[in-house]
């Protein structure tokens, strides 16, 4: 198990990729689904419906296209880190889906909220002292 | 109700799916070259394999499940209570793809429940 400057370099980048651009995929999803309104899907039609409103909208497909850039960052750094390692590291993003919602949305977060955030990310700073990678690279 | 069975969704299919990921680029084998035309054989590697596809499907599960719980709640409540998922990352880091999960990486994942809980508390204002 070894652990270079390098591996840890291109591991840091590629997780600030996925902490960027994965709570701006979620706010723009979130900022289009308000658009649309609350869904129901208990019928095929208004499953229909619902489909429609999304391939319609243009904040929705920017935030599916920042989240195709978290994803292949997420499946880059996953083929040399642990799965346990990368899911908490790259957690910080729920702070900053918190900042975003808040300043971008305009959503009320609560101190308890962000208490909350915050204890979450206290989380991740204890998993993240742990080795990134505990199976053999192949 | 439909919240509280979109939100096991997103947690169980989302993790599953992201286990699944895991497992097929552990097959593809360390990037070690990020020049677009390399990255596009790395993807075309691992779309070769099966446990991608799976978890692709189990992902896209979660996907929509995040959209249509998206419309009905706030984005602030949302992606937070999505960090339950650090439970069933352990657990499938451990049991699925053979990590090592130590005393200190669990106490992580216990305070980001109880981050989460407070999260949940502290939803109305």
């Amino acid at each position: 198990m070894k652990s270079p400057g390098g591996l840890h370099l291109k591991t840091f980048l590629l997780i600030t990729v996925m902490v960027l651009f994965g709570p701006l995929g979620n706010v723009l999803l979130g900022k289009g689904m308000k658009r649309i309104g609350a869904v129901s899907v208990g019928t095929p039609a208004e499953a229909l419906a619902f489909l429609s409103h999304v391939v319609t909208s243009g904040t929705i497909w920017l935030g599916i296209g920042s989240l195709i850039v978290f994803f292949v960052a997420n499946i880059l750094v996953l083929s040399w880190a642990d799965y346990s390692y990368v899911q908490p590291a790259s957690s910080i993003a729920y702070g900053m889906s918190a900042l975003l919602a808040h300043f971008l949305l305009r959503e009320v977060v609560t101190p308890t909220r962000w208490m909350g955030v915050l204890i979450i990310c206290l989380g991740v700073l204890v998993v993240g002292y742990t080795p990134p990678r505990t199976t053999e690279s192949r | 109700m439909w919240n509280v069975a979109l939100y096991f969704l997103i947690i169980c299919a989302g993790t599953g799916g992201e286990l699944c990921v895991s497992r097929a680029m552990k097959v593809v084998g360390e990037v070690k070259d990020f020049h677009p035309a390399a990255l596009a054989g790395v993807i075309s590697r691992a779309m070769r394999v099966s446990w991608m596809w799976v978890g692709l499907a189990l992902m896209t599960t979660a996907f929509f499940s995040l959209l249509a719980v998206l419309s009905r709640e706030n984005v602030s409540v949302v992606v937070p209570v999505t960090a339950l998922s650090y439970g069933a990352g352990a657990l499938g880091g451990k049991f699925f793809l053979g990590e090592q999960v130590t005393s200190r990486r669990w106490a992580g994942v216990l305070l980001v429940c109880m981050g989460v809980a407070l999260v949940m508390i502290g939803r109305n204002p």
